[in-house]
């Protein structure tokens, strides 16, 4: 288990003043302005050699990432660090939680990381309904300024940062970074076509790097402690530590950091109380927020929490947002809620994504009645295939793979389900 | 792609009251000169704070005006985004959030007590036109759920109880405190492992 000495958001519960005062004596804004003054190739290497993979779902590599950046600021073209934090994937709220209790750790992990990449302004996408966390996160922009932490000669060191907060209003798409890019510029939040990748054509036209609330947040703690530090926890490719978010029937649903390649019934039983009715009652368990597939109970039992586990298991870290079903659940009814929410949220921009995330939902509520034939499944499996690949942004993907993953570890379940129901009818 | 109800009785004009013009200054210095169009959204937002929590059709001309884009344009963006209302709701406007990691933990049983004493009718307003209630997609706190948004605040770590008490307390213009509903400050685990508070 992570020790608290290892811990970089020693505020995830809001124990302690948010306020910046409170903020220092944890650590935050200590020595920013010398990590600074060592230059954009050391941040960028240290970075690179945490192997600090992103924490908004895709898992890239961040310092390659910033690399991306042209090293030139053409005069006209401005850089730009946008942060991500519209967090809407069902089964993830650790953002929030950085926001409203270590606002301070994400500030400064925006100057470092603006100054990284050339950019002089920095957007926060907050999702619209958080709009009591953008108030918290606004006063402490305001105490950062007002500290000369950012804006002219941020924290004394002759570079200059904004950082503005932009509200969504409610749309799930906005999460993908271009679709994020086109909301800021005043559209509706349909992804782009990439390439061009944002680092170089980004936010109105410029060169921008797109990154979540969390991986800023632990830039700081990694410049400060090293990136050998922190790749010292998990193994190779999958460092760090990592906040997971378990949800659903477990006794004690709670957001935790741990180490990165925890194993997932240790994390579940230490941290969150244990599936309700013990681990012999547990049925299946989304790993990393709705879009990842599910995982049997007999995967459940070893599986090791970071990205390339979860890849060999055909699923994925994604956000890690943990949700956990236990066997009371009827698991077709609650991917058939999963699909309604794909049918609602997709922007409409792709004929497979926009209608195909209605047939997959109506053929699972018609599953899920026992409305169908057992043939069907091999259609629903189609339709998924028919979706994934074919889209212009990863949610199709994102739509596809519970299904998917429902298909894989459930079809006895229904199969026998639609047989029973037809015999019934019959 | 959401279908969105739009109110039939339209005001013929609105204005912005003049602390929300200052506070409009103050947006669009966020944003390049030449990019102006980039504060459509807060400017709809402070349309429909000042509109009694929806945004009528005059106001999004008077946008269009101010942002010197096609108000079409404008109705797009209103229409494509959940939070923005374009026909009145209630003085207390209650999203039930329903997604899977809030179902399995009992959001269903919060919807029918919506039914009960809010409308039987979803999007409709209660009997004395208090209130109104919804079901909407994951509100990131799923931590916490069952959970509900009533205007700007969240009410989370529901059970049925909890739940009436709410919902008597719009009743009588008199909530609980939002936030968790047992006492949580956060997503801490009820026993601590780690992160002892000194
Ligand atoms: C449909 C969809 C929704 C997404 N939602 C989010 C989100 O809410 N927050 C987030 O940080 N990334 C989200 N992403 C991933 C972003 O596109 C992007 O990869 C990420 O913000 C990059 O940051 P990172 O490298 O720090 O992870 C989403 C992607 C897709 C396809
Ligand atoms: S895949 Fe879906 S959400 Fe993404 S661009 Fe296409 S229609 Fe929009
Ligand atoms: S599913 Fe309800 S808040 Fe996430």
């Amino acid at each position: 288990m992570l020790q608290d000495k290892d811990r970089i958001f020693t505020n995830l519960y809001g124990d302690f003043g948010r306020d910046i005062v409170s903020a220092k004596s944890r650590g935050d804004w200590k020595d920013t302005a010398a990590l600074i003054a060592k230059g954009k190739d050391w941040i960028i290497n240290e970075v690179k050699l945490s192997e600090l993979r992103g924490r908004g779902g895709a898992g890239f590599p961040t310092g390659m990432k910033w690399s991306f950046a042209p090293k030139e600021i053409k005069t006209g073209r401005p850089h730009y660090l946008i942060i991500n934090a519209d967090e809407s994937e069902p089964g993830t709220c650790k953002d929030r939680d950085i926001i409203r209790f270590e606002p301070q750790k994400l500030i400064e992990g925006c100057l470092i990381s603006s100054y990284a990449i050339g950019a002089n302004t920095c957007y926060i996408y907050i999702r619209g309904e958080y709009f009591n966390e953008s108030k918290i996160l606004q006063e402490a922009i305001n105490e950062a300024y007002k500290e000369g932490m950012i804006g002219k000669n941020a924290c004394g060191t002759g570079f200059d940062l904004d950082i503005h907060i932009h509200l969504g209003a409610g749309a799930y798409i906005c999460g993908e970074e271009t679709a994020l890019i086109e909301s800021i510029e005043g559209n509706k939040g349909q992804p782009r076509l990439k390439p061009p990748f944002p680092a170089l054509v980004g936010l109105y036209g410029c060169p921008t790097i797109v990154n979540n609330v969390e991986t800023i947040a632990v830039v700081p703690t990694i410049l400060k402690r090293g990136g050998k530090w922190f790749a010292s926890f998990g193994r190779a490719k999958n460092t760090g530590t990592k906040i997971f978010c378990i949800s659903g029937n477990v006794n004690n649903p709670c957001n935790v950091e741990e180490e990165m390649g925890i194993p997932l019934k240790e994390l579940i039983e230490k941290h969150a109380g244990g599936v309700v009715g013990g681990w012999e009652n547990l049925q299946a368990v989304i790993p990393g927020g709705s879009s990842m597939p599910v995982l049997s109970k007999k995967i459940c039992d070893t599986i090791k929490m970071d990205f390339d586990s979860l890849v060999e298991v055909q699923s994925g870290l994604g956000t890690a947002g943990v949700v956990v079903i236990d066997k009371s659940q009827d698991i077709v009814k609650c991917f058939a809620r999963i699909a309604r929410f794909y049918k609602h949220e997709s922007c409409g921009q792709c004929t497979p994504c926009r209608e195909g995330t209605g047939w997959m939902w109506r053929m699972l509520e018609r599953i899920n009645k026992g409305d169908a034939d057992v043939q069907e499944i091999d259609m629903l499996m189609d339709v998924t295939k028919q979706i994934e690949g074919h889209t212009i942004c990863a949610f199709g993907e994102g739509a596809s793979w519970p299904v998917q993953g429902l298909l894989r570890h459930f079809r006895g379940e229904i199969e026998q389900r639609l047989t029973f129901k037809n015999k019934k009818i019959a | 792609m959401s279908g969105k109800h739009v109110e039939k009785n339209q005001p013929t004009s609105f204005e912005f009251n003049s602390a929300n013009l200052e506070k409009i200054n103050k947006i669009l210095k966020k944003y390049p000169s030449e990019r102006k169009k980039s504060a459509v959204m807060p400017l709809l937002d402070i349309a429909q704070r000042q509109h009694d929590n929806w945004i009528p059709y005059a106001a999004i001309k008077k946008i269009a005006e101010i942002l010197e884009m096609p108000h079409i344009k404008v109705y797009e963006v209103a229409t494509f985004y959940s939070m923005y209302n374009l026909a009145p709701v209630g003085k207390y406007f209650v999203q039930v959030c329903t997604t899977t990691p809030c179902m399995l933990r009992g959001s269903e049983k919060i919807v029918k007590l919506c039914k009960k004493y809010i409308s039987e009718k979803e999007g409709q307003l209660s009997s004395d036109n208090k209130a109104s209630w919804v079901e909407v997609e994951c509100l990131g706190a799923c931590v916490s759920a069952p959970m509900m948004q009533i205007n700007d605040d969240f009410f989370e770590d529901l059970n049925e109880d909890t739940a009436i008490k709410i919902f008597e307390g719009i009743k009588s213009d008199q909530l609980p405190k939002f936030g968790s509903q047992k006492g949580r400050i956060g997503f801490e685990p009820n026993k601590r492992l780690t992160l002892v508070k000194n």
